[in-house]
């Protein structure tokens, strides 16, 4: 069944911008990238919108809809009462480029930023071998399909553009939990400089990341407090403080 | 002009567009938060009517002032002084600083205060107020990474407030073998800040989460794994054994005072 649906686009660039009324058909099943794509077809020819997959798995569609960030391709417009206008505007947290396209590549920067899995020196390519259960716990931040929702609802950034050179935000803290707890990690100081390099102590855990991760991924409760604990091991601890041990990263 | 006023993000006036309300979450947090730490200032600071036998307030146990009232202290002990510097303190204020700060360095009150009392943020995607955040990296947040030892002393705390509960199995002439009201209130009380406690990131970190391997540590990974299943529901954990403490305080005040009648059934 086709309805017609009330629409509010923010349009713009750099320079200027605002939000535009439309109103499109909408079929029942649709989602909000579906009537973007109609509203790009029937009456915005350049409305720039970036995606790809449809399907929740590529990331590429994030946007903000009634405020809220959230994958286009996975919000239901029946989600919305009929009645209800939905706002669509690009992600808040990063330099726009045009209509609902903006420049992520801090996030890029940001990922070259993290050292590397280092393989340990006496096995070959090959001879590696891990336990399932070890397997496990990381395989769920291997989830993360790098929308960066969590990336653009974090405060810490989102409100403090100054923070984005010291912060490197929850998608890259999953990663670094990731390899801080693979057992065949061999690189050290990695809790260290999540610390004092990629500003994990800017965290103060408020959970957004976790609360808009469309992969459901626990961010806080099983990548940043984890860290956040790693890092009290070796930097905060009082009984390593008065043991001598402050200086020395437990390996096990 | 920062945060999503920016001048290359997306030219928006509003600092947020969210039509749901967001607002419920924090300014219910804010209202039950701000209710609790009003009543444990003003219990804190009565020094009166926190025992009658066989039960004791948890805002006073272990009770270890010389102040203490005659019964009401742990094993007859009463290390500290009843005048501290030339005042007369409470004994509730000499062991409040361990409760107190576990709960405030805990991840979720971090969470649920930071939102509802500082607004940093108030909701997800709702624009702070703050024009400077530096986070936990300086004094005096940085100070939450003492969460560890705060955990240690509320275990301990959990062991004198479970004793409690145990001597409360007596009646008021210190006789074994009864059950009152009172004795349901402090084994809920005791029961849920255990559950409270060990549902804590830190115990879940201690168990077992700071282990690289855990297939080389099986009991270990056993341990993590009932943890992390009692995590998940630590927010209801930190909410309900709040309550259960501040009404296992009410009651024993209202027994204390007379205003309700302590009913034994044995």
């Amino acid at each position: 069944m086709t309805r017609k649906l009330n629409l509010r686009i923010w349009r713009g660039d750099s320079t200027d911008g605002g939000l535009k009324d439309v109103v499109v058909d909408v079929n029942e099943g649709e989602v909000v990238l579906d009537v973007i794509h109609r509203v790009q077809a029937t009456q915005m020819g350049d409305l720039a919108v970036r995606w790809n997959c449809k399907a929740g798995k590529c990331g590429s569609c994030s946007m903000e809809i009634n405020g809220k960030p959230r994958l286009a391709c996975m919000t239901q417009v029946a989600s919305f009462d009929e009645e209800e206008t939905i706002t669509v505007t690009p992600l808040r947290a990063f330099p726009i480029i045009k209509d609902l396209v903006t420049d992520v590549s801090f996030n890029y920067k940001k990922a070259m930023e993290i050292p590397a899995y280092e393989h340990p020196a006496e096995l070959a390519p090959g001879e590696a071998r891990m336990e399932q259960i070890d397997v496990e716990r990381s395989q769920e931040f291997r989830k993360c399909i790098e929308c960066f929702l969590c990336q653009n609802t974090c405060h810490v950034i989102r409100d403090h553009e100054e923070n984005k050179k010291s912060f490197a935000g929850p998608r890259f803290f999953i990663r670094i939990a990731e390899l801080d707890m693979h057992p065949l990690d061999r690189l050290k100081n990695r809790k260290r400089t999540a610390q004092e390099e990629h500003g994990l102590g800017m965290c103060n855990i408020t959970k957004c990341c976790t609360e808009v991760c469309p992969e459901h991924i626990k961010i806080t409760d099983n990548a940043i407090i984890p860290m956040k604990e790693r890092v009290v091991d070796i930097k905060y601890d009082p009984a390593r403080m008065f043991s001598g041990l402050l200086r020395r990263e437990k390996r096990d | 002009m920062s945060g999503v006023f920016s001048p290359t993000r997306a030219k928006i006036k509003e600092r947020t567009l969210r039509t749901d309300k967001w607002w419920i979450e924090p300014a219910i947090t804010f209202g039950v938060l701000f209710s609790f730490v009003i009543y444990a200032t003003f219990r804190a600071f009565e020094g009166a009517n926190y025992f009658t036998e066989p039960l004791i307030s948890p805002f006073y146990s272990p009770c270890l002032s010389e102040a203490c009232v005659e019964g009401s202290k742990l094993f007859g002990w009463a290390p500290v002084s009843a005048q501290v510097l030339g005042f007369a303190l409470s004994p509730a204020l000499i062991i409040l600083i361990f409760p107190l700060g576990f709960r405030m360095t805990c991840y979720y009150y971090r969470k649920a205060y930071y939102r509802a009392f500082w607004l940093s943020p108030p909701a997800c995607a709702v624009a702070e107020p703050h024009t400077k955040y530096t986070g936990e990296t300086r004094a005096p947040l940085i100070l939450q990474n003492a969460h560890r030892w705060f955990f240690y002393a509320g275990l301990v705390f959990n062991v004198f407030l479970t004793y409690d509960a145990v001597l409360a199995f007596r009646n008021e002439h210190g006789q074994w073998g009864h059950m009152s009201v009172g004795t349901l209130v402090l084994i809920a009380s005791s029961s849920l800040l255990w559950f409270y406690s060990l549902s804590c990131h830190t115990c879940r970190h201690t168990v077992g989460g700071r282990l690289k391997h855990f297939s080389k540590h099986p009991l270990r990974y056993k341990l993590w794994t009932t943890v992390s299943a009692l995590n998940t529901k630590h927010q209801q954990f930190a909410w309900f054994s709040l309550a259960a403490v501040a009404f296992a305080d009410i009651y024993v005040r209202q027994v204390s005072t007379g205003a309700w009648t302590n009913f034994y059934f044995f």
